[in-house]
């Protein structure tokens, strides 16, 4: 007899499941950190420098000794007594920085902290910092990453007697040779990607107790990478990781920015420690623009790239000088990120990059949304298109040509990462499609000789996801990192409710209805009878060393986490159903609340049953069943990766390589600069879709942010390192009204690595920035300068039309080699 | 007058009348939230950018980090929490639902609010007078496309029902 087959169709995955979230979140029932408390708690505010560069001559906190509802105050110099210096990731030179959870002796970016008050009520906890006299002795500033490197700069940090803090050549191939073999060399002076920060509506917020009778700190905040902050300040409160329990509900959007949040919460478990009470701090929209911290900005000099009369792109040569600003805050990993995706979309074989990192007196850089890898992924996206330009080649077809194609995967880099999948040419088809390119390209011939040019540019990238964490080891080999992972936690309760526990820190994407989607399938319910506990609770125990949301990754790690623990839940459940129902396991099915019998339903036990054979009836199970099965499943996905080798500064650096490519068609205004977006396509493919609604959804915010950091959005320091635009009355995000419609379309190219086909995805690779910047170029022709930075509000486009770029001349020169 | 002046104040919440001793210099949002535990209107900014707080008052949409909570004296506020006071999504919060039109939901509140007053006002706004409409609320997640969508579809309901 053949055992009956099991139809495994997904009934639930990969449909547009409407969010289990939303209810809580439409009708103001979501749970915020600001929306919580303790009982007794205090008000804390931090008082800050108003210098980018300063020596701290003194802090008189004298006036606040006796005002009534002022608990307490804590300084640096407390602080340095209390702890250790944080941990840095950075080998010496960076490595040697000495850095306390709050600033000792001197400041170094505007808005650092310098003391912290707390107090009965907010105002009170402001007005009392407005009352602390901090003496200053300034220091002059750099904000400028090149000049920073000049031997006459102002070092920052004098234990490290640089303001480099990383310094590292990645070269592959034969980059010399590529130049010296081509047919033409385009060379390029000098790129520049701007700063700007995603901005979440939500500022940082902490509330934190040291507990006098426990002596355990409860954390509830939104850090988005709680473990990492764990790993962070454990140490520098000379503490172990068990003593704290973070908790975070429901986060107001992180973007990466909220991994930042690991200093404050520190200083501020001190000042509870010091207090004897809760402490609570929300930060006010300045002090994040202020403090929060910003993605990177990173200069690109000397590009040299080799070409071939057909348009081939052999390779890139460019020095890379990253601005850290004032810290290493998860940095110099940015330093190492880039190159997971180090020849973009394109099969170039052939590099030297020399990249650099330099600490300057602005807010520390944290990632933000397509960290490290939109940077570099711009710059590439500006040489194909400047090649293009200059030499005359389509912009569609340079790409096709040099895109890595369909047939190639799995795909080998020069460094050894591995493109899993893919098809660039059909997204970039669709893209184009969706705008109706050869309307636009009519359009563009008819506004020629106008005031109003039409361009249309192309924005091809990748959204690698699934970091191996042993990269770091490219920056530092001490580093004790590897791999990755995620934990989950499947559990069938006393009543036989599904249950789950995640180690994430979701932000909006939906992590509450994905995984109810996957379980459901996996235990034959709806996701509708799966609770998906919400938020991240240390005491849950379902977390690894790098829980959290971040890096394009939940629909693998966290996804495979809860596959995972379904599975082996389901494992126990069909084992103890077999032995109830004098089955073969073979014979039983999940289906509709019960273990049943495949083709005799009537032999059936309900959830609630099995639940009960192990909570509360174990006395009628064989021993040595009742002592394996728990009902309580735990499961770590680990995705398979072995470390990069240092040396070569090579290995596979992360597991999933979505794409996104996006087409902008813009109109400039050549009186005033003023650019307009008038169409806009992005297709993505990120492989097997969970649930396609909460893809698009991800698509969409990230070609908004990238959108309006192409045109509306700077961090803008002046030279004496004052932020200028602390508030978003200067720091325009945008509204609907400022937001052109963004059609979308996809592609599914199932990863062959995940398991599930799925792919990590959400950061979208900036591609915005370099759809933008093409699309400026592609209507500015080549009379003028080209597009070389990556913000161009209206001032920067008019300088352009009147011949002002960044580089010397036009800031581009080709080379024609003999013999083509 | 002092920082420590206080002030009596009676108006109408969400349709329960509420009197209140207030520090003179407290915003209304902080009152709603801090003293109230009303905490579905949120805070993002210090400038009356963002319209997380936005409420209605006296019918009419206002950023609640805008004004003190003295000048609530006799006015009549609705916050989020008063549109699904009965169990049941109102037919905005429902299309925003079935729409995806929130990520990290932080906006939501003030957004929500904004949609409603829009649609009371303008039953069939066409996608640029949503937008407009809108323009005093910050959202960084969606890029505001199914926002858009939603509003859209919650005016048809209302229009065919």
């Amino acid at each position: 007899m053949t055992a009956p087959t099991r139809v495994e169709t997904p009934r639930w995955t990969g449909q547009n499941y409407p969010r289990k979230e939303d209810r809580r979140l439409l009708t103001g029932q979501g749970r915020y950190v600001d929306d919580r408390g303790m009982i007794r708690q205090g008000y804390a505010h931090f008082v800050r420098s108003p210098y980018a560069h300063a020596r701290i001559v003194s802090i008189d906190t004298s006036k606040l000794e006796n005002m009534t509802g002022v608990y307490c105050t804590l300084v640096g110099e407390e602080v340095k007594e209390m702890t250790d210096p944080l941990f840095q990731i950075a080998p010496p030179p960076g490595g040697n920085m000495v850095e306390y959870l709050m600033a000792v002796d001197k400041v170094r970016y505007q808005g650092e902290p310098v003391a912290v008050v707390l107090a009965e009520t907010r105002e009170l906890a402001r007005d009392a910092a407005d009352l602390v006299e901090v003496k200053y002795e300034p220091l002059p500033p750099v904000t400028d990453a090149i000049a920073a490197q000049e031997p006459d700069a102002p070092i920052l940090h004098d234990e490290v007697g640089t303001n480099v803090s990383w310094q590292g050549t990645y070269e592959y191939g034969d980059i010399d040779w590529a130049l010296s073999e081509a047919d033409h060399v385009v060379k390029i002076d000098k790129l520049h990607f701007h700063r700007f920060s995603s901005t979440p509506i939500e500022c940082f917020g902490v509330v934190v107790n040291w507990d006098r009778g426990t002596d355990t700190i409860e954390v509830i905040s939104n850090n988005q990478m709680p473990m990492f902050g764990a790993m962070m300040i454990a140490p520098s409160l000379r503490i172990g990781i068990d003593r704290f329990e973070f908790v975070s509900q429901d986060i107001g959007g992180g973007f990466g920015i909220k991994i930042n949040l690991y200093k404050q919460t520190g200083v501020l478990a001190l000042l509870s420690r010091k207090a004897g009470r809760p402490v609570k701090w929300v930060e006010t929209r300045t002090e994040h623009h202020l403090d929060g911290g910003h993605g990177n900005e990173r200069w690109f000099l000397d590009i040299e790239v080799p070409v071939m009369a057909d348009g081939t792109i052999l390779g890139v040569k460019a020095r890379a000088i990253d601005d850290a600003g004032a810290y290493l805050h998860y940095e110099p990993l940015g330093a190492v990120i880039w190159s997971q995706v180090l020849p973009g979309c394109y099969k170039m074989r052939h590099f030297r990059i020399d990249y650099s990192q330099s600490l300057t007196n602005k807010c520390p850089t944290v990632p933000n949304r397509g960290y490290s890898r939109m940077q570099h992924l711009w710059m590439l996206e500006r040489i194909v298109d400047v090649v293009a330009h200059e030499l005359g080649f389509d912009p569609v077809e340079i790409r096709k040509r040099n895109y890595v194609q369909p047939e190639d995967y799995p795909y080998e880099t020069p460094n050894g990462c591995v493109y899993d999948s893919g098809n660039l040419p059909l997204s970039l088809d669709k893209a184009l499609e969706l705008v109706d390119y050869p309307k636009w390209r009519e359009r563009q011939k008819e506004a020629e000789g106008t005031t109003k040019r039409i361009g249309i540019g192309i924005g091809s990238t990748l959204d690698s996801g699934t970091n191996n964490f042993g990269q770091s080891r490219i920056i530092n080999r001490e580093l004790p990192f590897s791999g990755n992972g995620e934990a989950a936690i499947c559990k069938l309760d006393l009543y036989g409710e599904v249950s789950v526990a995640l180690g994430t820190t979701p932000q909006g994407q939906g992590h509450e209805t994905t995984a109810a989607q996957v379980v459901a399938d996996i235990l034959g319910i709806t996701p509708e009878e799966v609770t998906v506990i919400p938020g991240f609770d240390q005491a849950r125990n379902s977390y690894v060393g790098f829980s959290g949301t971040y890096a394009s990754q939940f629909a693998v790690t966290g996804i495979n986490a809860v596959i995972g623990a379904a599975n082996k839940l389901k494992a126990e459940m069909v084992e103890l159903a077999a032995l109830v129902l004098g089955a073969s396991e073979e014979e039983i099915e999940l289906a509709e609340g019960h273990a049943r019998v495949i083709g005799d339903p009537e032999r059936a036990i309900p959830f609630i049953g099995l639940a009960n054979m192990v909570y509360t009836n174990n006395a009628e199970l064989p021993t040595e069943v009742a002592e394996r099965i728990s009902l309580n499943c735990r499961h770590v996905y680990v995705p398979p990766f072995d470390p990069p080798d240092p040396d070569r500064k090579y290995g596979n650096l992360t597991l999933t390589y979505a794409s996104q490519i996006h087409v902008a068609v813009v109109e400039v205004d050549t009186e005033t600069g003023k650019v307009e977006v008038l169409d806009y396509a992005a297709v993505d493919d990120c492989g097997t879709r969970i649930n396609p609604q909460i893809v698009e959804g991800q698509v969409h915010g990230a070609a908004a942010h990238g959108i309006a950091a192409a045109l509306r959005e700077e961090m803008r320091y002046d030279e004496d390192g004052q932020l200028l635009n602390a508030n978003f009355l200067y720091y325009h995000a945008p509204s609907a009204a400022d937001m052109p419609h963004i059609k979308t379309d996809w592609v599914e190219s199932p990863s062959p690595f995940t398991g599930t086909g799925a792919k990590g995805m959400g950061e979208g690779g900036g591609a915005p920035l370099h759809a933008i910047c093409s699309a400026i170029q592609d209507a500015l022709g080549t009379d003028v300068p080209i597009v070389a930075d990556s913000f161009n509000p209206p001032e920067r486009v008019y300088r352009l039309l009147h011949g002002e770029g960044l580089g010397a001349g036009r800031g581009v020169e080709v080379v024609a080699k003999g013999g083509s | 007058m002092d920082r420590s002046d206080t002030f009596d104040i009676e108006f109408t919440l969400n349709g329960e009348a509420v009197a209140a001793t207030v520090p003179a210099r407290r915003l209304l949002i902080h009152f709603l939230r801090d003293d109230l535990d009303l905490t579905g209107p949120k805070i993002g900014c210090d400038t009356g950018h963002c319209g997380a707080c936005t409420v209605l008052y006296n019918g009419r949409t206002i950023k609640s980090c805008m004004m003190l909570a003295v000048q609530a004296d006799g006015a009549t506020i609705e916050t989020v929490e008063a549109l699904a006071a009965d169990g049941e999504m109102t037919p905005v919060q429902q299309a925003f639902h079935e729409h995806h039109a929130l990520q990290c939901g932080y906006c939501t509140s003030g957004m929500v609010m904004s949609a409603t007053y829009l649609l009371e006002k303008n039953p069939s706004p066409s996608p640029e007078e949503i937008r407009e409409g809108l323009r005093g609320n910050l959202c960084r997640c969606t890029g505001y496309v199914n926002i858009v969508e939603a509003v859209a579809a919650a005016a048809g309901k209302e229009t065919s029902a």
